[in-house]
């Protein structure tokens, strides 16, 4: 076998897809550019210079001091009271608080609807109300390692203007804000399913310092309602005690509250109904706003038109101008007018008017807007210029009106404000800036290295004996380095993204050169690639990656019936009509017996029963999109601790304890069946002691962790001891018996009895001297198939099973036939059940159900290729197309089928827990946790994709028995999974084609959803839909690819241990 | 010999056309506010009805039934009603693939069984025009060389296209366009109807043009 070129082809295939996808996404994703700039006191100097009126910031403020309430997820419902309504429901009418001061004190408060702008993840939403800035995509994937805040800030400003900021709560601040506060009390946020350290380190230490005189402005965030939310939904017992704490609280601060100080209560982002956050539905983004003060603040309530919902951004210039600082540097919100007294009431003693606010605003914004546009090109210059133009007619008009001493006029406030939200809605659509030529490099070395995979997986075998790589990649590496010469000479920098894009281009297109003249691929679309081609088209439609996993679910079914269909059109599925007595024997078309094609048949059929029935029931575990409006997120998802119902959550233990069962019984009976279990190898005892007992633990962990928190008070200590000993154990034990496999992956059982043995006469005892004086290495050669022949006969004696005692044979071995699947088996049973510790419980049926399908549609193609056998005429081991899609496509399938969706909201955080209640410390191992649970269909389906080389050889038995009856010669008999060592080129090129091909398959669904994002990236979808479609992709083939390795370097593994164990055995049965 | 069987084909296929267009058509007179998508279940009925009266007749017309062996009364009998649970078990077995294809179970289960109605007539009923109640010899036909007479051929190709219509026909529901013939099961239906006429049309075409490769064994 020809491991290293087949490992460097690979590798390079992937890498240059590897290359492409960072070519497009460096394109792609859009980058805002932060303006590391900060406002100053002078920048906000009234108009005219009038330096009777001082400076801005030692004018007296209209707040002295202010205290800021985030609570977390405080969705704009949870606020609403309705005193009509007489059953509420977990989270209704909790915060009877809000309204009452609204309606009774109508002058000191107020309370708003609050929109946020996507992405409500918590750590986007400080950022956007303390910078007053859009986020922008690329943010999301900070949440784990948050990073100081460089961009102009609030609390920046307050620490400037000598205010001194006392923080509290969620620690995220503390890494947003380092060294900013003039007192900080952080607390753990990341632990989802503490629902009250936070809290109560807040209640402890807020009252305190209210009272005491440390402070001037004073943030405490409450992650309680958040956290509630992600682990029971809004709709539990659980969250109405909790809103009720924050009702309390609130209360006692308005009791301690002084007339100097502001109150503002407010979420950074709202729930959907599950509790999650992350999109941007309405139900995500509104969040409430309650405004409280001491004094009276507010204009009569019908004197003014109340803005209906208000934009997050908005609080940051009014709590700057309300506190009296500058506003900060790159802030695009507007202050909320009915917090400034009127133009023409002198009756506020101190403070802003509206119109000097506004005019402070509309300065501000425009500045920003100059300087963003000399560093960046992103704002289109049209509307740049029009900006500009209204801002100059603006400010002569105001300019006028203070010169004549006037009130500027309700027109002019108007004509602000609506500068202010164009300027915001401007640079909400041009923060997408694409870099074209960047997206259509990657494009073209993607489609490029498809065509290649394609090229090469047809070729495999002349790829193999030539070996086509070393030339091109030699050419390719000398560009890149000239390249890199030609930037560094005119730049006098590197820009890596090109260099290793030339070297994949130039590498790529060397390749194509020269397998040319080999141009014999281009066939025919076979159909199973129709249906690849479908489900790359699908990618391109909002509507189609909206509701994928039924869409892929309907393509495999397709594909399923087509193998029946097809092989009944070539009329091998039936027995075919006695043959024509009339044809001389010698013409007729070699045929299988009748009982082989009835049986294959029959098993054929009921494979694709199975993977019917499989692929139906695996629609039940889906879980819903958003925009998937009538939709019921599966029951299975839920995890047990948050199922209410005591029967129901017992069912569903006992199923997902059956089939966690199910899933080690089925492994142990397959190993046993094959003679794996005889041996004393290490990996023996993996699988015999190591995986039940991960079993074992998985099934103790859910039960501890089912309990519910307060029903075994006196037990608390123990089983917080479990929830963290249980699952890392059962890691430790799946990592343990992961090291044996790959240390000693035989679990093959030799017996000896030479010397005891009356060698059959119809068998010479080998020869070992060849006459010849050829070289050891060949002597080699040469003996191994006769080792093969003894062992073949003890397997044709006894099966796996053991010896005859007529036999005789001379060495029998148990489990040599599966010598390459059963390391495989176990390592994907290994992975699987690792995998589905990090899913909730009920997963376990759906990792059940993959199992079943990996099997049926192994059994699928074992029994086509039986049946079809004669009529292939190229490597009898390759694999035709049709069950490659069919694996590769399952991935998808049980990617959506064990609860995950290609969106950010759906990704199933609790994976970081499992085994680390507490939180973690870092973040590469929560990061590791959850990318394995996303992926871990993918990295299944790829571990496992060898199997279907091996499948048909291990099957084997069952056809030849019947083959020998029908009267098949001795030479062609049961050597099963031998026969890929007797044809060492043929298995090679066959590994490599199969390969080839599951990358082609999951490069093209890549390359398709590139296509979808940069065709359509201003669709009104991209962000939403196509976006986040492309990174999971992408991140999915990578996955699957570094897990394909994984399994073919098993197999290499394995080969070389097989080497070993003859050349350790050869001598010592010669003498 | 070959020239008169495919003229006799194509006039035959121009009559079942002709009376799917009619079964179109004619309700509209006899029922108010009738219409494609409104009304769908009306016209599935129709077209499915008309079409099976015209299969049968003509089939029985041109005497293309398999041969039989007995012609007593209570053999003939038997097959009619053997004929009838095998038009039964398709519609059923049809109605499972299309609820094992993602239909909803429980809800509008009339729509998906009409459907399967349709195709059955569109498929099966030919069959047991063409063939007869024999399992075997329907296998026997959907294979390569399987096909013993131009009229098994134009059967393989009515089958295919239309049930491949009614799998195109799946493509446009989830989209978001908000379309009449976007409820199930219409353009289902509407996709093996236009698959079925398309199977009309192309097979008198396509054997003509493959004349010279079609050979059929005798029976």
């Amino acid at each position: 076998m020809r491991r290293l070129p087949i490992l460097a082809l690979l590798l390079w295939i992937c890498s240059i897809f590897y290359v492409g996808i960072y070519l497009f996404v460096g394109g792609f994703l859009l980058v805002r550019l932060e303006v590391n700039r900060t406002s100053t006191c002078a920048d906000v100097l009234p108009p005219g210079a009038d330096v009777a009126r001082g400076d801005f910031c030692l004018k007296e403020p209209r707040f002295r001091r202010a205290v800021v309430l985030i609570i977390d997820a405080l969705k704009s419902d949870f606020a609403r009271y309705d005193p009509e309504n007489t059953s509420p429901r977990a989270f209704e009418n909790k915060l009877p608080v809000l309204d009452e001061m609204a309606s009774s004190r109508p002058s000191q408060s107020r309370l708003y609807t609050f929109r946020a702008d996507p992405p409500t993840t918590t750590m986007q939403r400080i950022k956007g109300f303390t910078t007053g800035s859009l986020p922008t995509f690329i943010d999301v994937g900070n949440n784990f390692a948050s990073s100081a805040v460089l961009e102009d800030n609030l609390v920046h400003q307050l620490g400037q203007a000598g205010k001194r900021v006392v923080f509290m709560g969620d620690d995220t601040w503390v890494s947003l804000f380092p060294r900013k506060f003039h007192r900080s009390l952080p607390f753990p946020s990341f632990n989802v399913k503490d629902l009250h350290t936070v809290d109560n380190g807040i209640l402890q230490n807020i009252f305190p310092t209210m009272e005491g005189d440390d402070w001037d402005v004073l943030i405490a965030h409450f992650l309680g309602v958040d956290h509630c939310g992600h682990r029971f939904g809004p709709d539990h017992p659980a969250m109405a005690e909790k809103l009720t704490q924050m009702d309390g609280v609130i209360r006692s601060v308005i009791n301690r509250l002084q007339n100097d100080t502001l109150l503002v209560v407010m979420g950074d982002h709202g729930m959907t109904d599950t509790g999650d956050h992350g999109g941007e539905s309405l139900k995500e983004t509104d969040a409430a706003l309650f405004l409280y003060s001491g004094s009276p603040l507010f204009p009569a309530p019908s004197s003014q038109v109340e803005p209906e919902v208000v934009p997050q951004t908005d609080l940051v210039p009014t709590l700057a101008l309300l506190l009296g600082v500058p506003i900060p540097y790159s802030s695009v919100g507007q202050v909320l007018l009915p917090l400034f007294p009127h133009n023409n009431s002198r009756a506020a003693p101190t403070g802003l008017s509206q119109a000097e606010a506004l005019w402070i605003n509309v300065k501000q914004v425009n500045r920003f807007l100059e300087t963003y546009s000399s560093m960046a090109k992103d704002i289109p210059a049209d509307s740049l210029s029009h900006l500009q133009s209204r801002f100059t007619q603006l400010s002569s008009q105001y300019l006028s009106s203070v010169s004549k001493g006037a009130p500027p006029s309700p027109e002019l406030v108007a004509s602000m404000q609506a500068y202010l939200s164009s300027v915001r809605e401007t640079c909400r659509a041009s923060w997408a800036r694409f870099s074209p030529v960047k997206m259509a490099a990657g494009l073209l070395v993607m489609g490029l290295a498809c065509v290649v995979c394609y090229v090469l997986s047809e070729l495999s075998l002349v790829v193999l004996q030539e070996g086509v790589l070393k030339m091109p990649v030699v050419s390719g590496l000398v560009v890149g380095g000239a390249v890199a010469a030609g930037q560094i000479f005119m730049w006098g920098f590197v820009e890596v993204l090109w260099c290793v894009g030339v070297v994949a281009l130039i590498t790529e297109v060397m390749v194509l050169w020269r397998v040319r003249r080999l141009s014999l691929w281009l066939s025919l679309l076979p159909p199973p690639l129709l249906i690849l081609l479908l489900r790359c088209s699908s990618l391109l439609s909002d509507s189609y990656v909206i509701s994928e996993g039924r869409v892929v679910t309907f393509l495999l079914f397709t594909l399923v019936l087509y193998v029946p269909l097809r092989l009944n059109w070539d009329g091998l599925l039936v027995p075919g009509p006695p043959p024509d007595t009339q044809k001389p024997p010698g013409l007729l078309p070699p045929s299988l017996p009748l009982s082989t094609v009835r049986r294959e048949g029959a098993a054929l059929l009921v494979s694709v029963g199975v993977l019917v029935g499989c692929l139906y029931l695996s629609l039940s575990f889906h879980s819903c999109r958003e925009e998937q409006g009538s939709c019921q997120p599966s029951a299975f998802l839920t995890p047990l601790s948050r199922v209410q119902d005591s029967r129901m959550r017992n069912l569903h233990y006992v199923l997902s304890l059956v089939s966690l069962s199910a899933w080690a019984f089925l492994l142990h009976r397959w190993l046993r069946h094959y003679g794996n279990l005889n041996c004393t190898s290490v990996t023996v005892f993996t699988a015999r002691f190591l995986l039940p007992l991960a079993s074992i633990c998985m099934g103790l962990h859910w039960a501890v962790s089912a309990t519910p928190e307060d029903s075994f008070r006196n037990l608390a200590e123990l089983i917080s001891l479990a929830q963290v000993a249980l699952p890392r154990v059962a890691f430790g034990l799946l990592g343990l018996g992961l090291l044996l496999l790959w240390l000693d992956p035989l679990t093959v059982f030799l017996k000896t009895r030479a010397p005891l043995n009356s060698r059959a006469p119809s068998m010479p005892p080998p020869r070992y001297r060849a006459s010849t004086g050829i070289s050891p290495q060949a002597e080699l050669h040469h003996l191994i198939p006769q080792l093969y022949q003894r062992i073949r006969r003890s397997l044709e004696d006894g099966g796996s099973e053991g010896a005859e005692a007529d036999g005789r044979p001379a060495v029998e071995a148990y489990g040599l036939g599966t010598v390459y699947s059963a390391p495989l088996i176990l390592l994907c049973g290994m992975l699987g059940l690792g995998l589905l510790l990090l899913h909730p419980e009920g997963m376990a049926l759906s990792f059940l159900l993959m199992l079943l399908q990996a099997a049926a549609v192994l059994h699928l193609h074992t029994s086509s290729s039986t049946l079809s056998s004669l009529q292939s005429h190229s490597n009898v081991f390759s694999v035709p197309w049709a069950p490659v899609v069919l694996w590769s496509l399952a991935a998808s399938q049980f990617f959506h089928a064990t609860g995950h969706l290609p969106t950010f909201p759906s990704i199933q955080w609790g994976a970081a827990f499992v085994g680390f209640p507490q939180g973690h410390s870092g973040t590469v191992l929560p990061a590791t946790l959850v990318t394995l649970n996303t992926f871990a269909s993918h990295i299944l389906f790829a571990v496992g994709c060898p199997l279907l080389l091996f499948w048909p050889l291990v099957c084997e038995v069952r056809g030849t028995r019947a083959g020998r009856s029908g009267g098949g010669d001795d030479g062609e008999d049961v050597v099963m999974e031998m026969r890929l060592r007797e044809n060492p080129q043929q298995f090679s090129s066959a590994l490599l084609q199969l390969t080839l091909r599951y990358l082609f398959i999951c490069g093209a669904q890549v390359f398709a959803s590139v296509c979808a994002a940069a065709i359509l990236r201003r669709h009104l979808m991209v962000w939403k839909v196509f976006a986040p479609k492309l990174m999971f992709e992408a991140s999915g083939f990578i996955v699957s690819s570094v897990f394909l390795l994984v399994g073919v370097a098993l197999v290499m593994r394995v080969d070389v241990a097989v080497a070993g164990l003859f050349q350790k055995l050869l001598p010592q049965n010669s003498r | 010999m070959w020239d008169v069987e495919i003229r006799g084909m194509a006039s035959a296929h121009a009559i079942i056309a002709a009376s799917i267009f009619m079964a179109t058509v004619m309700p509209a007179v006899l029922v108010e506010k009738f219409s494609v998508y409104g009304t769908h279940l009306i016209w599935l009925y129709s077209v499915a009805g008309s079409v099976a009266v015209v299969n049968i007749a003509v089939f029985w017309l041109l005497g293309i039934s398999p041969p039989t062996k007995k012609n007593t009364l209570s053999y003939k009998l038997s097959k009619l009603i053997r004929s009838c649970v095998y038009l039964l078990l398709s519609c059923l077995f049809f109605h499972t693939v299309i609820v094992l294809y993602g239909a909803p179970l429980l809800e509008s289960a009339l729509e998906t069984f009409s459907l399967a109605v349709l195709l059955s007539t569109f498929t099966t009923l030919r069959c047991l025009c063409v063939l007869g109640p024999n399992v075997q010899a329907w296998i026997r036909v959907f294979s390569r060389d399987g096909a013993m007479s131009v009229w098994d051929t134009s059967l393989q190709i009515t089958t295919g296209c239309s049930i491949v219509g009614a799998w195109l026909g799946a493509f446009p529901i989830p989209l978001d366009w908000d379309r009449p013939w976007q409820v199930w099961p219409v353009s289902c239906s509407l996709g093996a109807t236009v698959g079925f006429l398309t199977g009309l049309l192309a097979a008198p075409l396509w054997i003509r043009w493959h004349r010279k490769q079609l050979t059929y064994k005798l029976k």
